[in-house]
């Protein structure tokens, strides 16, 4: 695994990250590259305003849509692991579908559901989808048959087997998946969110700042977006940690 | 009533037919009785269907044909008071040792008392089953083992801690499939030690399947012998030297493990 972020290099990361940015403006010296000083502000009240509702409604769109992948993608997962002669019929299936990069389907999903709120979800979700249901068919492939008889044996039923062992043992997979295809869905949904809506930081960056040329304003809705895929991110990673506690203390 | 009770059949099995798809039957037409407080020590062969049996037994396997039934009850899935310990534990490894030592009586309050997958006669608060599974956990040495995860611990403690699992399910029927195989010297005598006085405390069934003539001949008042190919017809010795640990090294001991082996090589 990746090395643990503290909070002095996280402090650390993000002060140089706005002193190179700073350079870059001092370079550039146009107004496409404002300063972080000017940027940063405008972000800071935007955030309690008009910025803060595309934010919310951005947020939104990517839990609806990781919420609703989840709860699709595990319980065919698990199906698909534990029931080897089904995967077999649609394991090249998925293998095929599985690496269609999914934005170009954006224009079918929009002539078919409709330029909604849903269609964006459901497009984000597509991407999600395809990630979390192979990691967890290949959890399920893996787990011990004996493992599970002895669980059974203690007079689980579907039920139970799902709550105590195929959840918690697909769980970390599941993270992780999310964690990598976090950052694709906050790109398809910045895409997503150009076209006919009026909420969301996609809309507010193309068409509400970009378009009439408030630069300023444009990279205050950058920084919510970069904000948002870096809270999911390390909200996951977080979460990846306390699940994955009891792989840490391994003996030699 | 104890010695009542202690007269009657545990396990019968009537006209057992199993085959696994595709290949040739490991049991057919089998008969077997085991009386209520019998400590029973299967040994045969890798392949004979030792551990087939225990599933079959569990309920986690179903007959061809025929019927098994377990404290007068055919077993058509995992009955709550029968345990099984299996040789590779079945613990979970994202669970400390006491989360799961405790499993057992989690799924019994997820389910509730329905009767079909914990038992109907038994309601434990939460702090009840909590303290149930503390005790064990002492009993069996570990107690100060139980934050530890799985992959922390040795085989012998893994072995403990799912003994104590089924243990707190106050089992009257427990079965073990090799539960002292791949341990140490003196673990694997503690924990012999450890199963054959729980047995004579209470009234306990127990089957402990095993490779081992010494062990099958130092766990069981009876030894069922299983042969590889067809078992047709159950092949069951009394044996007097049940629990003797001390007489292991003495020559009456040696002599019966000699006939059990002279039975095991004229059925190959």
């Amino acid at each position: 695994m990746s090395r643990r972020l503290n909070s002095r290099a996280a402090l650390m990361g993000l002060l140089m990250f706005f002193v190179f940015w700073q350079l870059l403006a001092w370079l550039i010296r146009r107004p496409i590259m404002p300063s972080p000083l000017e940027v940063v502000p405008l972000f800071g009240v935007g955030l309690f305003g008009n910025l803060g509702i595309h934010f919310l409604a951005s947020t939104a769109r990517v839990l609806a849509a990781i919420g609703l992948a989840v709860v699709t993608a595990v319980p065919i997962g698990l199906g698909l692991g534990q029931t080897p002669k089904v995967d077999r019929i649609f394991a090249p299936l998925i293998a095929i579908v599985y690496p269609i990069p999914k934005i170009v389907l954006l224009p079918v999903i929009y002539v078919l559901m409709g330029i909604t709120d849903i269609s964006k979800i459901f497009l984000i979700a597509l991407i999600i989808f395809f990630q979390i249901l192979v990691v967890v068919r290949d959890e399920a492939a893996n787990l011990h048959p004996e493992l599970i008889l002895s669980v059974r044996s203690l007079g689980a039923g579907r039920r139970a087997l799902f709550r105590y062992v195929y959840f918690p043992a697909s769980l970390p997979a599941v993270l992780t998946a999310l964690r990598v295809s976090v950052g694709t869905a906050i790109a398809v949904l910045f895409i997503a969110e150009q076209s006919l809506t009026t909420y969301g930081l996609g809309y507010y960056i193309v068409v509400e700042t970009y378009q009439v040329l408030r630069y300023s304003e444009m990279y205050a809705g950058i920084l919510a977006m970069s904000l948002l895929g870096l809270i999911l991110y390390f909200v996951i990673y977080n979460l990846e940690g306390k699940v994955n506690r009891y792989r840490a203390e391994e003996p030699n | 009533m104890k010695i009542q009770e202690q007269c009657d059949t545990m396990i019968a099995i009537n006209h057992l037919t199993f085959a696994y798809s595709g290949q040739p039957p490991i049991f057919q037409d089998y008969n077997l009785q085991i009386g209520r407080g019998e400590a029973l020590s299967v040994i045969g062969p890798s392949g004979c269907g030792k551990t087939t049996l225990l599933y079959l037994l569990a309920g986690l396997r179903y007959p061809r044909s025929g019927s098994i039934f377990i404290d007068d009850r055919p077993i058509s899935r995992p009955r709550p008071r029968s345990g099984l310990v299996l040789q590779d534990h079945g613990l979970l490894p994202w669970q400390t040792v006491r989360q799961n030592a405790r499993l057992g009586l989690t799924i019994w309050g997820f389910y509730g008392s329905d009767g079909r997958h914990a038992p109907a006669d038994e309601k434990l608060v939460s702090a009840e089953a909590d303290q149930r599974v503390d005790a064990w956990l002492k009993k069996l040495g570990i107690e100060g083992l139980r934050d530890q995860y799985p992959l922390q611990l040795s085989r012998g403690q893994r072995q403990r801690t799912a003994i104590a699992r089924t243990l707190a399910m106050q089992p009257d029927l427990l079965m073990m499939d090799e539960p002292f195989s791949a341990l140490d010297a003196p673990t694997r005598e503690d924990l012999q030690h450890f199963i054959i006085n729980l047995h004579l405390e209470s009234d306990l069934t127990y089957v402990i399947v095993t490779h081992d003539i010494e062990v099958a001949v130092l766990m069981g008042k009876k030894i069922l012998v299983l042969q590889k190919g067809c078992n047709r017809e159950a092949q069951i010795t009394g044996n007097a030297l049940f629990g003797q640990m001390d007489r292991r090294r003495q020559d009456e001991f040696q002599q019966k493990c000699e006939d059990l082996r002279q039975l095991l090589g004229s059925l190959k």
